[in-house]
């Protein structure tokens, strides 16, 4: 690992004044996924900037019953608290279906929404990676990407995004906080997620040192009764290689509004707004669930190791709309 | 004091461990992991993947289970850690040793450190991905020691002691004086 000064942070005006002022600083917090990265030698910062003593670490209602979380509340203390798993149980099934207990203890809200692509050409210097090195090329689209993107991708970039919280935080219209050079800043957390396009080395609407400070889950009257499916490769503790969360609202067998999010599907946490349009005003059968899953991967771009994934995705859009719309 | 730093980014701090109060200097890059087997001599904590993969260096901090290898000792300025050479005597340990809950016995002491937490976990009612529903309060049963289990691997395969034991500590409701899940800061 490249030595590096390290600073805690006394205060977020701080915090983002010194790294806007550094493109080598990173900040700091649970560690889970950049004390890796600077194992793996993918990052190689000169300065961190710990910002895990910062007064970020509370849930809290707001004033129209939404509930704010802080960046730094640890992923095991969102899925644990009350109000998360009784009011969004997608939220707290997202983040369960993650990562291990050790893990979920140490990462961080923030942390966990500004996560690394798991991409193995990302993660190994020695091969080419348009995101970790722009201009280098994609090893990916020829090589190993069973697991990655099928839509949103780019000739560049076929990374997919590895949170499963960010795909429920998506689906449930969460909005984002950020601090930046020029003060605080609102989000909505579905369109802080940049396309690939042709500059996958930049994934989030940030400016240079903006730090998440929390994000806000809007009060909802169906949120109660929204879920989150993954499927994976083995039974626990490993990546999705499909997700969906979805909240459905019904009235006498009628879908009013729905809100489906897609994981492990592309760059971003991929909100699926065809589904959510061919939902509104029909009638809560499967035959609905299989016409909007067609629609939304209508666009679908897969390459030769990834085809499953359309299939498989298909499957979780009917499998968990069915989950939540009709019991 | 502890020196294990020979780099220009050397960081004085005191931390307590195993209820002992340390003083260390360390470098910015040393993990917990390596702070505790090369700089306090406490090897029972062991380095297996040094990715957050395998969960062979778990320990306790401020009573949460967590891997050392991906916490930067530099910043744990007044915290407290517990390894294995902290927590017994546990009923979880005697326990193993009733169920032959290991082969080789490297993943063991991060097996029994995390079990140790992980029941504390389900004493506060955390839910799992296996829980039914996600608002109530869990059931200790084989599939949800599994799931809560994962982060530790044995590569003797010596799963089903492992979660007998565990199941039997845990059975026993004995509560515990090392940490407990709300213990975090």
């Amino acid at each position: 690992m490249k030595p590096f000064e390290y600073h805690r942070a006394a205060d977020v005006r701080e915090a983002v004044a010194l790294v806007a002022a550094n493109p080598d600083a990173r900040y700091l917090a649970g560690g889970t996924n950049l004390v890796d990265l600077m194992k793996l030698g993918v990052e190689r910062p000169s300065l961190l900037v710990d910002v895990s003593g910062l007064p970020l670490r509370d849930i809290t209602e707001t004033a129209d019953g939404g509930v704010h979380i802080g960046a730094l509340v640890s992923n095991s203390d969102i899925a644990a608290d009350r109000r998360v798993r009784e009011r969004y149980p997608a939220l707290a099934r997202a983040i369960l279906a993650g990562a291990s207990g050790q893990l979920r203890n140490m990462a961080t809200a923030g942390g966990n929404l500004m996560q690394r692509t798991r991409c193995m050409y990302f993660t190994d210097v020695t091969q080419p990676c348009n995101k970790r090195a722009p201009g280098t090329g994609c090893g990916a689209r020829r090589g190993e990407h069973h697991n990655l993107a099928v839509l949103g991708a780019s000739e560049h970039c076929i990374a997919t995004h590895p949170s499963d919280m960010a795909v429920a935080l998506v689906a449930l219209d969460a909005q984002v906080h950020v601090h930046e050079s020029d003060g605080p800043r609102t989000a909505l957390l579905a369109e802080f997620y940049r396309p690939v396009a042709d500059t996958p080395e930049r994934e989030f609407e940030l400016q240079p040192g903006g730090l998440v400070t929390g994000f806000t889950l809007p009060a909802s009257a169906f949120a109660a009764r929204s879920t989150y499916r993954k499927v994976r490769e083995r039974a626990s503790f490993a990546f999705a290689i499909g997700s969906a969360a979805a909240a459905v609202e019904v009235r006498d067998g009628t879908i009013a509004q729905a809100r489906v999010a897609l994981g492990a599907a592309a760059s971003h946490p991929w909100r699926a707004y065809a589904v959510e349009r061919l939902l509104a005003g029909a009638p809560a059968v499967r035959e609905t669930f299989v016409e909007a899953a067609d629609a939304e991967l209508a666009a679908a771009a897969p390459l030769p190791d990834n085809a499953y994934k359309v299939k498989l995705l298909h499957h979780l859009i009917v499998s968990t709309l069915r989950e939540v719309a009709t019991r | 004091m502890t020196d294990i730093a020979n780099a220009e980014y050397a960081y004085d701090l005191s931390l307590t461990v195993n209820g002992e109060p340390h003083t260390v200097r360390v470098d910015s890059r040393t993990t917990l992991l390596d702070l505790l087997r090369d700089g306090l001599d406490l090897t029972g904590t062991k380095k297996g993947c040094d990715h957050g993969q395998c969960g062979a260096c778990t320990v306790l901090l401020d009573g949460r289970r967590v891997n050392s290898c991906l916490v930067l000792a530099v910043t744990l300025a007044d915290r407290t850690v517990t390894t294995i050479e902290g927590i017994g005597p546990h009923p979880v340990q005697d326990a193993f040793v009733a169920y032959d809950a290991y082969q080789c016995g490297y993943c063991t002491p991060g097996q029994i450190c995390s079990a140790v937490a992980m029941l504390n976990e389900v004493r506060s009612g955390w839910a799992s991905s296996v829980t039914d529903d996600v608002a109530a309060e869990p059931a200790l049963d084989e599939s949800e020691i599994r799931e809560r289990m994962s982060g530790n691997l044995c590569r003797c395969g010596a799963y089903v002691n492992i979660v007998a034991a565990i199941s039997s500590a845990g059975g026993a409701g004995v509560g515990s004086a090392v940490g407990s899940a709300g213990g975090g800061r």
